[in-house]
C-alpha cells in the first residue's frame, strides 16, 4: 500500500484555502484540510472537502476531440494540434491576427494564463486576450 | 484585496456590501465570525436577507442596485456629524471638496426614497462603521455586476477613504474574488490592455520589454474584451475564438445572444476538463489536466501566490494546459519548449515586478503575497501603507444612476443572480460531484410568500420566468431570504439557465455585465 498526502490549494473559489490531497496507490481519494495552511487553518467547506470528486468523474474528458461530418470524434493529440494550427494559420492569412481571440481562464495556474496571453500576443499577433474575471 | 483575510478577525468593525459571504466564501466568512467573537461590529446591505444578516449589528436590504446611494447616504452622515478623519484626508488623499460637494445632496430622507433604507438604520450603519476603527469593507459580485459596477467600486473606496481605513491594518477595500485564480489571471496579463503586472500594452518602453523578451514584434493596440469579442463574431470580424477552462455559453450575460455569435465563427476551439455547454459547440476539443494532475501556481483574493502540486497523473491522454498551449505555438511556429511550470514561473518572474522576488522554493507551503519586489522580500500583508500607489488617494464625486432596466407594467419583478452554497460557477465541476450533487440538484427561483400567494404558487411549483431576452422555467421556492417584489435564480443550472433571462447591459468602463439586476415576469406554469 502506498499513501501519499500531495499539498496544493483548492481551486473552487478565490479563498485559496490548503488542501492536502489523498492518493493510495496512484488513486486520488480524498481532500484534506491542510492545519498549518495561512487562509483556512485547518478548516475547508462542503466544497473543498469534495474537492477530489470532480478529478475522478467518469465525464472527464480522456482525449482531443475533432469535429468531423458534424460530430465530435476522438482524435490523437497530433491530429488535434495540426489541424488547429492549420485552421488558425489560415484564418490569420485570410483576416489578419485581430479576427482571433483569446479566452485566458480564471481556473488554470498562473503559468498557463501566462502562456496564453503569450500565446495571443507572440504567436497570433492580437491584444484579443481576456478571461471570465467579470462572470 | 488591499489587506489579508487573517487580518478581517482582528477589525473593529467590518462592513459586508454585496457579498453572500457564509455561501460564497465561507472561509473569510469564518474570519468575520471570529471578529465577531472579539467584539467586531458587523454591518451587512444585501437586496436578500442573506445568512450573515443574522449576526449582524445592523443589516439592510436595499432596493436592487442602489448601492451609489446608500453609500453616499452613509458618507453624508458621517461628514455631517464630523466622523471623518480629517487628518488621513488632509494628508494621504486629494479632491475631497468635489466630492464633499456630490454628497451634500444625498441627506438620508432622499437616501431612504431610493434605497428603501430607513434613516435610522442608515444612521447606525454611519456610525458602526466610522467610530469603530479600524473597519474593514468587503465586497463581491454584488457591487461590481452592475452597470455602475466602476461608480460602486470607487463609492466602497471613497467611504473606506473618508474614515482612515485604507492602508491600515485589519481595514481596506477587500473585493473577494469568486473563482480560484481570478486575481492570477489578471495578474498574468489575460486582459487585452496590459501585460502581466497590468504593464500597459499601448506604452512603447512595455511593448518594447516585451517585445525583447519574446523574440517578436508585438501589437500595441488595445484588444478586445470578452463582451467586444461577442460583437466582433456577430459583426463578422472575429472569425475564431480560443476557449480555455471556461464556459461562455453558461457564464455570458445573454445565452440567446451568444449562440447567434458562436454560430457565425469559422473556428471554435475549447480546453476543458470536461465536455462543456460551450465545448459541445466546438470544432475541436482538448482535454485538459485537472488541478490534482500538474504543477503550478495559483494566487488567492488576498494576493497570495501558491503552489499547487501533481498528485496523480492525468486521466487518459489528458495534458496540461500549459503543454496544450506549447504544443499549439509549436505547430504554429513559434517554439515553446518548456520543460515544465517552474521554468515558465522563473519567466513570469524577470517580466513581473510584483512576483519578481518569488521562487517554488521560496513559495513553500504557505505562499507569498505580492508586490514581492526581491528574493529578501517577505511579501505584502496589506497595500497602502504609506501612500498610495498613485500617490495620493483620490476622491470620486459619484452620482446615483438607475439599473439599465428596471420593473415597470410589463415586468413587474427585479430579478437578481448569484451562487448557492455547494455549487461553483456554471456547474462544471460541481454538478459531477456526488457530495455536491445530492445539495442541489435542479435550479430553483427564491419568492417571497407574499408573491407566492398572490401567483397562487406553492413551494416546488414551476413556474415560467420572462425578460425581454427570454424564458425559462423554473420550480419556485418559496423564501423569506428575499424581499416582496425580487426573485433570485442560481446561475450554476444549465436546464433552467439564469443567462437566458439576465440583461447583457454593461458598465462603460469594466465592461462588466449587469446580471444582479433585470426585470422580470413570473407567472405558474400551466
Amino acid at each position: 500500500m502506498d499513501y501519499k498526502m500531495i499539498p496544493s490549494v483548492c481551486s473552487y473559489c478565490g479563498t485559496g484555502c490548503g488542501v492536502l490531497f489523498q492518493v493510495m496507490d496512484g488513486k486520488l481519494t480524498g481532500t484534506m484540510p491542510m492545519k498549518t495552511h495561512p487562509v483556512n487553518e485547518g478548516k475547508l467547506c462542503i466544497k473543498g472537502w469534495n474537492l477530489h470528486e470532480h478529478v475522478v468523474s467518469d465525464k472527464r474528458l480522456q482525449t482531443p476531440l475533432l469535429k468531423k461530418d458534424g460530430q465530435l470524434q476522438e482524435a490523437t493529440w497530433d491530429q488535434a494540434i495540426q489541424t488547429t494550427a492549420g485552421k488558425l494559420k489560415a484564418i490569420i492569412k485570410d483576416h489578419g491576427p485581430d479576427s482571433v481571440g483569446v479566452l485566458a481562464s480564471a481556473k488554470i495556474t498562473n503559468e498557463e494564463n501566462y502562456l496564453a496571453q503569450k500565446f495571443a500576443r507572440a504567436v497570433i499577433g492580437t491584444n484579443n486576450v481576456d478571461h471570465c474575471a467579470r462572470l | 484585496m488591499t489587506n489579508s483575510i487573517a487580518e478581517i478577525e482582528d477589525a473593529a468593525c467590518i462592513f459586508v456590501i454585496g457579498s453572500n459571504t457564509t455561501a460564497c466564501h465561507p472561509l473569510i466568512a469564518r474570519r468575520i465570525f471570529r471578529a465577531k467573537e472579539k467584539g467586531a461590529k458587523l454591518v451587512v446591505a444585501d437586496p436578500r436577507h442573506i445568512q450573515l444578516s443574522r449576526f449582524a449589528d445592523i443589516a439592510v436590504t436595499q432596493r436592487l442596485g442602489s448601492d451609489v446611494a446608500l453609500l453616499n447616504g452613509m458618507m453624508h452622515i458621517i461628514i455631517k456629524n464630523g466622523w471623518h478623519d480629517t487628518a488621513y484626508i488632509e494628508e494621504r488623499t486629494e479632491e475631497f471638496d468635489g466630492f464633499k460637494t456630490a454628497i451634500d445632496n444625498y441627506a438620508p430622507d432622499k437616501v431612504e426614497a431610493i434605497t428603501g433604507i430607513a434613516q435610522a438604520d442608515l444612521e447606525k450603519m454611519a456610525e458602526l462603521y466610522a467610530t469603530n476603527s479600524p473597519a474593514a469593507l468587503l465586497y463581491a459580485m454584488g457591487i461590481t455586476q452592475h452597470t455602475t459596477g466602476v461608480d460602486n467600486v470607487k463609492s466602497c473606496c471613497n467611504l473606506a477613504m473618508l474614515c482612515g481605513n485604507v492602508g491600515v491594518r485589519s481595514g481596506g477595500v477587500n473585493p473577494l474574488r469568486g473563482q480560484n485564480n481570478v486575481q492570477g489571471a489578471c495578474d498574468m496579463g489575460g486582459l487585452p490592455n496590459v501585460f502581466p503586472a497590468y504593464q500597459p500594452v499601448a506604452v512603447e518602453a512595455n511593448n518594447e520589454k516585451f517585445a525583447k523578451a519574446w523574440g517578436k514584434e508585438l501589437p500595441d493596440q488595445i484588444g478586445y474584451t470578452i463582451t467586444d469579442m461577442i460583437q466582433a463574431m456577430i459583426d463578422g470580424k472575429l472569425k475564431a475564438l480560443f476557449v480555455i477552462g471556461e464556459n461562455p455559453k453558461m457564464s455570458d450575460p445573454d445565452q440567446n445572444h451568444l449562440e447567434k455569435a458562436l454560430e457565425k465563427l469559422d473556428l471554435l476551439i475549447c480546453q476543458d476538463i470536461f465536455l462543456t455547454e460551450t465545448a459541445e459547440r466546438a470544432d475541436v476539443v482538448f482535454a485538459a489536466a485537472s488541478v490534482a494532475e500538474k504543477d503550478g501556481t495559483f494566487t488567492n483574493t488576498e494576493r497570495r501566490c501558491m503552489k499547487v502540486n501533481k498528485a496523480i497523473d492525468p486521466v487518459g491522454d489528458a495534458l496540461s494546459d500549459w503543454e496544450i498551449i506549447s504544443k499549439l505555438s509549436t505547430a504554429m511556429g513559434y517554439e515553446m519548449n518548456y520543460e515544465g511550470p517552474e521554468e515558465i514561473f522563473k519567466e513570469i518572474t524577470t517580466v513581473t515586478p510584483s512576483y519578481a522576488g518569488m521562487t517554488y522554493e521560496r513559495l513553500g507551503l504557505d505562499g507569498l503575497q505580492w508586490p514581492c519586489p526581491n528574493t529578501e522580500h517577505p511579501g505584502t500583508q496589506f497595500l497602502h501603507k504609506d501612500q498610495f500607489t498613485r500617490g495620493k488617494g483620490l476622491f470620486h464625486a459619484i452620482e446615483y444612476l438607475d439599473p439599465a432596466e428596471m420593473p415597470d407594467d410589463e415586468y413587474p419583478y427585479f430579478l437578481t443572480t448569484g451562487r448557492m452554497f455547494a455549487h461553483y460557477h456554471t456547474g462544471t465541476m460541481s454538478r459531477v460531484s456526488p457530495h455536491l450533487d445530492i445539495e442541489q440538484k435542479t435550479g430553483y427561483v427564491e419568492i417571497h410568500p407574499e408573491d407566492a400567494d398572490k401567483l397562487a404558487v406553492i413551494d416546488g411549483d414551476t413556474v415560467n420566468l420572462a425578460t425581454r431576452r427570454g424564458e425559462i422555467q423554473v420550480p419556485a421556492r418559496i423564501s423569506n431570504l428575499v424581499k416582496p417584489g425580487l426573485l433570485f435564480v442560481p446561475f450554476h443550472f444549465a436546464e433552467n439557465a439564469a443567462n437566458i433571462l439576465t440583461n447583457s447591459a454593461f458598465d462603460p468602463i469594466a465592461k462588466i455585465p449587469e446580471y444582479k439586476v433585470c426585470a422580470v415576469k413570473i407567472e405558474k406554469a400551466a
